[in-house]
């Protein structure tokens, strides 16, 4: 089961942050294949909020293949995230580690770092690399 | 959808003074929509309009089905029981649902012996909506119902208003000036200035819909639709409507609700409604 909660100042959508939990526990193996995910009441009782917000992101996880709404039963997982391996995830950290001692060295703050990364996250979105 | 709530052409006045002017809207069945304005815009006229308390003096409105109203000044008798007031509430309505009634105060923990002028506002607040859907209403209309609550009550009376939602076909209209409250809550905006509509529409579009863009002075916003502008020496700072514009010294990102609302009520000439193209009067 997973248990949603909300960073109400973050600026990202309530029903995208919804939608990144859910993802994020499947990577993480928190939610695996058969697991229910909770009912729209179950959240909009602890988290107040619009029950069409739990809906949407339902639908948006129902259209990725991730879960799948049974008529009258919830909505369950249907299949984990296979993302990367962890061998793969340790290499690449390893190399994002080195980048960041890297432009340390170049004079690069935290936040000049974040900067960057994030435009170049946002380019490689753009041209559908990531 | 059809519509749960409609209003046509709408215009209310008091004496000589027009307090709502030539509005139209719609809130389709099932959305949570928050009413938002000044104080004085006309907010409680158009809720006593759709729930026919006052009758308007142009135009039309239609609920469909049943519609319950709860008035900003919670409308209970402190000297009587939680238990007296239900009594009450089955007495004055045809439509009424005492065991929801009893279970939803019972789920609330809120003792049915106690006499409602010894309950928190929270709780004041809790049993006026409860009574309001024991009349199981189609359309709820709640006049400020978070007005005068501590934080934790507002979220519960919130919690509560949205399981309800969730539980059944249920639209709820309800005022606030304070927009914070309403961000989470409610996924339709209609925002009234000085007896106008200004916005009317659902709120994720029109988040979508509007840019925040800053840049300094003189870079080109062509082929966007301004709402408004300000200017801080030599940078400025904008709420358009539309795709972003060409000049690339434009930092643009998607506007918060709280900033799209005030964005309009800055500029009252400004609109963005169905059936609208252009923005500005």
């Amino acid at each position: 089961m997973i248990e949603f909660n909300l960073d109400r100042g973050s600026g990202v959508s309530t029903y995208l942050q919804l939608v990144h939990q859910v993802r994020q526990a499947l990577r993480l193996g928190t939610l695996r294949p058969g697991d229910q995910l909770p009912t729209a009441r179950e959240v909009v009782e602890s988290l107040a909020i619009n029950p069409n917000t739990v809906l949407k992101a339902y639908r948006e996880l129902e259209r990725e293949g991730l879960v799948e709404g049974r008529p009258g039963m919830g909505t369950f997982v249907r299949q984990g995230i296979a993302g990367a391996t962890l061998a793969e995830h340790t290499r690449l950290r390893r190399g994002l580690e080195a980048w960041v001692r890297d432009a340390r060295v170049a004079g690069l703050d935290q936040e000049d770092l974040r900067a960057l990364f994030n435009v170049v996250l946002a380019d490689a979105a753009k041209e559908g690399v990531a | 959808m059809s519509p749960a709530l409609e209003a046509t052409g709408l215009g209310v006045r008091f004496r000589r003074t027009w307090v709502l002017r030539d509005c139209s809207l719609s809130v389709p069945t099932g959305r949570v929509a928050a009413l938002v304005g000044p104080n004085g815009a006309g907010k409680t006229t158009i809720m006593h309009t759709a729930v026919g308390l006052l009758r308007p003096a142009l135009g039309s409105v239609r609920v469909a089905g049943e519609a319950a109203f709860v008035a900003q000044d919670k409308p209970l008798y402190d000297s009587f029981t939680v238990a007296e007031m239900l009594a009450f509430g089955r007495r004055m309505n045809t439509r009424w649902d005492d065991t929801a009634a009893a279970g939803r105060l019972a789920g609330l923990g809120i003792p049915l012996e106690r006499k409602v002028g010894g309950l928190s506002g929270g709780q004041q607040a809790q049993v006026a909506v409860t009574l309001a859907l024991a009349c199981r209403p189609d359309l709820l209309v709640l006049d400020e119902p978070l007005a005068n609550l501590d934080p934790l009550a507002r979220h519960d009376v919130m919690r509560s208003i949205m399981a309800e939602v969730a539980g059944r076909e249920l639209t709820v209209l309800l005022s606030s000036h304070v927009v914070s409250d309403l961000e989470e809550t409610c996924d339709w905006l209609i925002v009234l200035n000085g007896g106008r509509l200004q916005v009317s529409g659902d709120i994720e579009e029109l988040l979508d819909g509007h840019l925040v863009l800053t840049g300094p002075d003189g870079a080109s916003a062509a082929g966007t639709q301004v709402v408004g502008a300000s200017r801080t020496g030599r940078q400025v700072s904008m709420l358009v409507r539309g795709a972003p514009p060409l000049d690339p010294r434009w930092q643009a990102r998607r506007p918060g609700l709280e900033e799209l609302v005030m964005g309009y009520l800055r500029s009252p000439e400004s609109a963005a409604l169905p059936g609208l193209t252009g923005v500005g009067a």
